[in-house]
């Protein structure tokens, strides 16, 4: 696993969107509060060298700390999880309950701390973190309060002839002790959310915020220590040297929100022990305009799932746009108005769009920007302010498809337009590349629509709006390939952290000799001939009347 | 001069398996594995493999394994039949896509979950049901509508040349293949990136196909083993239930199968009447010379044939022999064989046991047995014999297992409205019936929505008033709804 910890570091390029992107941003975090049972282990606060381009290694430096959070603290505290979970505590309705609505009291109770560390974190404007985390979690927590009592129940299924007598069920279980490593975009509700579906679920849970959001970090650190049963739910700081003594341990679930390079290293330690992962990645989610549309509409929604959602720092955000030569004037010169009406002549000084995270995710959207054939193709934006970390909303017209910009996941306030002749062009466009975590189209051509639906895929699509489709709590929400693997949100959630146990029933009566040895010729006949009537029969009248028939059958022969 | 057969092999190299899967993503690329007429045709060559090559199959097994041809024909031509013909005729609705409702955040609108195929997708067969666990995983692939590649266990080589052959014949070759091999070609095998890898094994390359799968990010299904465990509860009927256990011991291809009872867990008291029940059903089934009976596998090969008689011949193990014991490793068989109070630091009590003996454990009461299985890593299966339903009740709520069943063993997994996997060491992910279709598919979360009630309420700027509305409509009162709907038109 050292190994793995030098990887990290070796590798902490500018790309990507992991959690361990962090190395880079200066921050400093006090241990104001011990949220362990065992002190020892209160987590590192670290500083990093600021300036960490490409390659060079942060030089990591303990300051005030007691112990580092090592292979061996994490060891100790899995024990300790899965000794509670042993107990047998965390699988009972009422403590699923209990946790649940203490999570829903504390995002009413806490909501404007909350707000302050998001705008801590990322400048994120009151109104976004509401939306967008604080009320997708209430409701998050609301639903599965509402629905965990059928969510639990067994699901009975039909057996077949084969087995009569007998019944069956599905019952949902608990996986053990889970791991949810977390992210910075959406700091708050990445990490709340699938720690709602493991406890709904019945597990113990580790959370690992993302260390690049500090405040939100050590905010979720204090509230879970407060809110939730600490013997069962705990939340663990820091940054790639924590992740890696976390990644070592066995888990009997990690589900980790980031890039697919870290998705990688999460997978292959998890191997390991056999552990299961959910990775909810990104990529580039292109948003194909069609000239059959309204126009203003289709700009504000495209609007609202770019620079609206964290200024484009989400996985889920509009990364390019896809329409045709003829059409993409018009596109522009909406686009222009909708972002003055939206952010106003100055967007640099608005107060409704984030900044950028880190100077990390600055300079590598700067030099995005500034690579040679990209620089020169932009068509409004382009203001940058490397102090407060602010990039004005950015649009590019045709730019060469071999550059960075069109080769990586944006993640900012970039957007890139690439045009094609017919809007059916844009199918190879992309499916060219990766498959992404969601593709949104605007068009009214009930046609085209079907065609997306039918041989594009993504992790969701969604026609007419950007980013609406994970508010929709009946429906996954996952990547596929690149852009991810598993699910969660709503009844997902508590699927994807429960194990779907088969039982079956039978009672000791009713035994027929004809399944045991000695296999005679006879047998063998009866066997195949009732295998071939139950094979073609399925009606339930069938059921019954089948094995009624062959244990006559049976019987004439005298082999019971 | 090399024959060219040992060309063919030289060349399946990662390269060669490179050229292969750029070759099926050609095809799947096409789209034509995506129509629903294509699935089904394939679906139906499979089913055609099962009606006209039975007796084909029943040598292959008996080449393999000496496999009693009724357990061949019940335990995988038969299990492979009905899983076709569940698919051709379940497939339609399968592929509808699931509407799911909405909520008030996105009103207008509707949505569903599209079952799509993943792409091309590696199945990693096993040796013990080499027909079976090699073709119902395809089953699956090819219902989802993926391109597929076959690995069939080069442990049972009749049966795995006989695949070769026969989807050679049958099947899409430009969308379905068989590649034949050991270790050499399944490395190059997963040195490529997959959509989806299905691999039947053991824990110790489960590890290492999901390590290489991680390089890809790919997602897998892991069906692993495990001691599966058989506790049983004194008072029941001895006779039926010794029979149903040995069923599931000697009569699954003689214990050398992932959901075989490993070992009994039982009473002091009880053990010997379970005991004299065992043998008196042994000798109805075997006969006195079991060695000599048709109606028992062998054991696969003779590196599995060593390291079973070494765990009976360790020296705290073998004097606990108390039925059986008798071998002869020219024809690679072992005597159905029960051992009693085996130490639990035994090797025979550490690993996956695979093969014909059958250690019992005792307990002063039942109620210990579940401390010893928890205790233990999470096997396939558990089974429980009992009369006694509060037992039953607790069993099923405090034993982790892939699938739990009372008062049988194996027969589970003939139900194909339940998940076949495991959890923890005994695996990651389920297939069989339906569950087989959502494997090998990606449930794409599809929304529409019109462009007509576009609310400037979650538009910048944002306004004191907007984060008012939206609270009230997210608080969800009735009053709120209203003040906020009309907040909304006025927005």
């Amino acid at each position: 696993m050292k190994g793995l910890c030098i990887e990290l570091l070796h590798n902490s390029r500018l790309v990507g969107i992991g959690s361990t992107e962090a190395f880079s941003y200066r921050f400093q975090r006090k241990n104001h509060q011990a949220f362990f049972s065992f002190p020892k282990v209160i987590v590192s606060s670290a500083s990093f060298s600021q300036r960490c381009l490409p390659t060079v290694s942060p030089v990591v430096t303990e300051v005030e700390e007691k112990k580092t959070f090592d292979s061996e603290s994490a060891g100790l505290l899995v024990k300790e999880l899965r000794k509670s979970f042993n107990s047998g505590r965390t699988k009972s309705y009422e403590w699923r309950m209990l946790q649940l609505s203490n999570i829903a009291r504390m995002l009413d109770e806490k909501e404007e701390d909350i707000v302050e560390a998001l705008y801590k974190d990322l400048s994120k404007p009151e109104l976004e973190t509401f939306i967008s985390e604080i009320s997708t979690a209430k409701s998050s927590c609301k639903e599965a309060l509402e629905g965990l009592k059928q969510w639990m129940i067994p699901q009975k299924v039909k057996t077949s002839f084969a087995t009569f007598p007998s019944s069956a069920e599905i019952v949902s279980e608990p996986l053990g002790v889970v791991l949810v490593i977390s992210t910075w975009n959406f700091p708050f509700l990445l990490s709340i959310d699938p720690v709602i579906g493991a406890i709904s679920a019945g597990n113990a849970v580790v959370l690992k915020p993302s260390e690049i959001a500090p405040a939100t970090s050590s905010l979720l650190a204090q509230l879970v220590e407060e809110y939730l049963d600490s013997s069962a739910v705990k939340v663990v700081e820091g940054a790639v040297p924590e992740t890696t003594a976390l990644l070592e341990q066995k888990w009997d679930k990690i589900l980790y929100t980031g890039s697919a390079r870290v998705g990688r290293i999460v997978m292959a330690a998890a191997a390991k022990h056999l552990t299961p992962v959910i990775l909810e990645l990104g990529g580039k989610s292109p948003a194909i305009v069609d000239s059959y549309v309204d126009l203003q509409v289709a700009v504000r929604r495209i609007i609202a799932g770019k620079w609206a959602l964290n200024n484009g720092q989400a996985c889920i955000g509009v990364d390019y746009i896809i329409t045709t030569k003829d059409f993409a004037p018009k596109l522009i010169d909406a686009l222009k108005e909708g972002l003055e009406q939206f952010f106003g002549k100055d967007p640099m000084n608005s107060k409704d769009i984030s900044r950028i995270v880190s100077l990390t995710q600055f300079a590598r959207l700067v030099k995005l920007l500034e690579e040679d054939r990209v620089s020169d193709k932009i068509v409004l934006g382009g203001q940058t302010d490397e102090k407060q970390l602010k990039i004005a909303p950015t649009i590019l017209l045709d730019i060469p498809e071999d550059t960075q910009i069109m080769n990586e996941e944006i993640f900012g306030p970039l957007m890139p337009i690439v045009t094609v002749e017919k809007i059916e062009g844009s199918f190879d466009v992309i499916k060219s590349r990766p498959k992404p975590l969601a593709v949104y189209v605007f068009t009214s051509d009930e046609q085209l629509k079907k065609s997306f639906v039918e041989n594009i895929s993504s992790g969701g699509m969604l026609i007419n709006d950007t980013v609406l489709h994970v508010a929709v709590a009946g429906l996954p929400f996952g990547g596929v390939g690149e852009s991810g693997m598993g699910s969660y949100h709503g009844k997902f959630s508590f699927d994807g952290f429960s194990h779907k146990k088969s039982v079956m029933y039978r009672s000791l009566s009713g035994d027929s000799s004809l399944r045991y040895p000695p296999y005679t010729p006879e047998k063998q006949k009866l066997f195949k001939a009732a295998l071939s009537v139950s094979i073609h029969c399925s009606s339930t009248k069938v059921h019954v009347l089948i094995p009624c028939l062959s244990f006559l059958l049976v019987k004439a022969f005298g082999l019971l | 001069m090399e024959t060219a057969e040992e060309v063919q092999k030289a060349v399946f190299d990662s390269r060669e398996a490179a050229a292969m899967v750029e070759e099926l993503r050609g095809s799947y690329r096409s789209g034509k594995t995506r129509s629903y007429e294509w699935r089904v045709s394939q679906l139906k060559k499979l089913e055609k493999i099962t009606e006209f090559h039975e007796q084909e199959i029943v040598e292959a097994l008996r080449s393999d394994l000496s496999k009693p041809e009724t357990e061949s024909f019940v335990q995988e031509i038969g299990m492979l039949k009905s899983a076709c013909k569940l698919a051709i005729k379940n497939l339609k609705s399968w592929m509808k896509p699931a509407t799911a409702k909405t909520s008030m955040t996105t009103f207008p609108s509707s949505a569903e979950i599209v079952s799509e195929p993943l792409g091309v997708v590696l199945v990693i067969s096993a040796w013990n049901y080499p027909f079976l666990l090699s073709l119902d995983p395809v089953v699956g692939a090819i219902a989802a509508g993926n391109a597929v590649v076959l690995k069939p266990s080069e442990l049972a080589p009749a049966t795995s040349s006989l695949l070769a052959k026969l989807l050679g014949e049958y099947m899409d070759s430009s969308s379905v293949r068989v590649v034949e091999g050991a270790v050499a070609e399944t490395s190059a095998l997963l040195e490529q990136k997959w959509d989806k890898i299905c691999y039947t094994g053991n824990g110790r390359v489960g590890r290492i196909v999901m390590a290489s799968a991680a390089k890809h990010l790919t997602p897998v299904l892991l069906e692993l083993g495990g001691k599966c465990p058989v506790v049983v509860d004194f008072g029941i009927n001895l006779q039926v239930a010794s029979r149903r256990i040995i069923a599931g011991k000697w009569g699954c291809n003689n214990g050398q199968a992932c959901v075989s009872p490993d070992h009994i867990i039982t009473t002091k008291e009880f053990a010997s009447k379970l005991v004299d029940a065992l043998k008196s059903e042994l000798d109805n089934f075997y006969g006195k010379n079991p060695l000599q009976s048709k109606d028992l596998s062998r054991i696969v090969n003779s590196n599995h044939y060593d390291r079973l008689t070494k765990l009976l011949d360790e020296d705290k193990v073998s004097g606990k022999v108390i039925h059986g014991g008798e071998r002869d490793k020219s024809n690679l068989r072992i005597a159905p064989t029960i051992l009693l109070d085996v130490p639990q630091d035994s090797l025979i009590m550490q690993e996956e046991i695979f093969g014909p003996l059958l250690p019992i454990i005792t307990v002063d009461k039942i109620e210990d047995s579940f401390e010893l299985i928890t205790s233990g890593t999470k096997p396939l299966a558990a089974y429980l014999f009992t009369n006694n339903q509060k037992l039953k009740d607790y069993f099923v709520r405090n034993v982790s297992a892939g699938g739990l069943l009372i008062n049988d063993t194996t027969l589970h997994l003939t139900v194909p409205t339940l998940p076949f996997g495991g959890v923890g060491e005994s695996g990651m992910g389920a297939y069989h019936g339906k569950f087989s279709f959502e494997a090998f598919s990606h449930k794409k979360a599809v929304v529409y929505r019109g462009f007509f009630g576009d609310a400037a309420v979650r538009y910048p700027p944002y306004t004191k008033g907007k984060l008012t509305i939206l609270k009230a409509l997210v608080g969800g009162s009735l009053l709120g709804i209203i003040r906020a709907l009309f907040g909304w038109s006025k927005a």
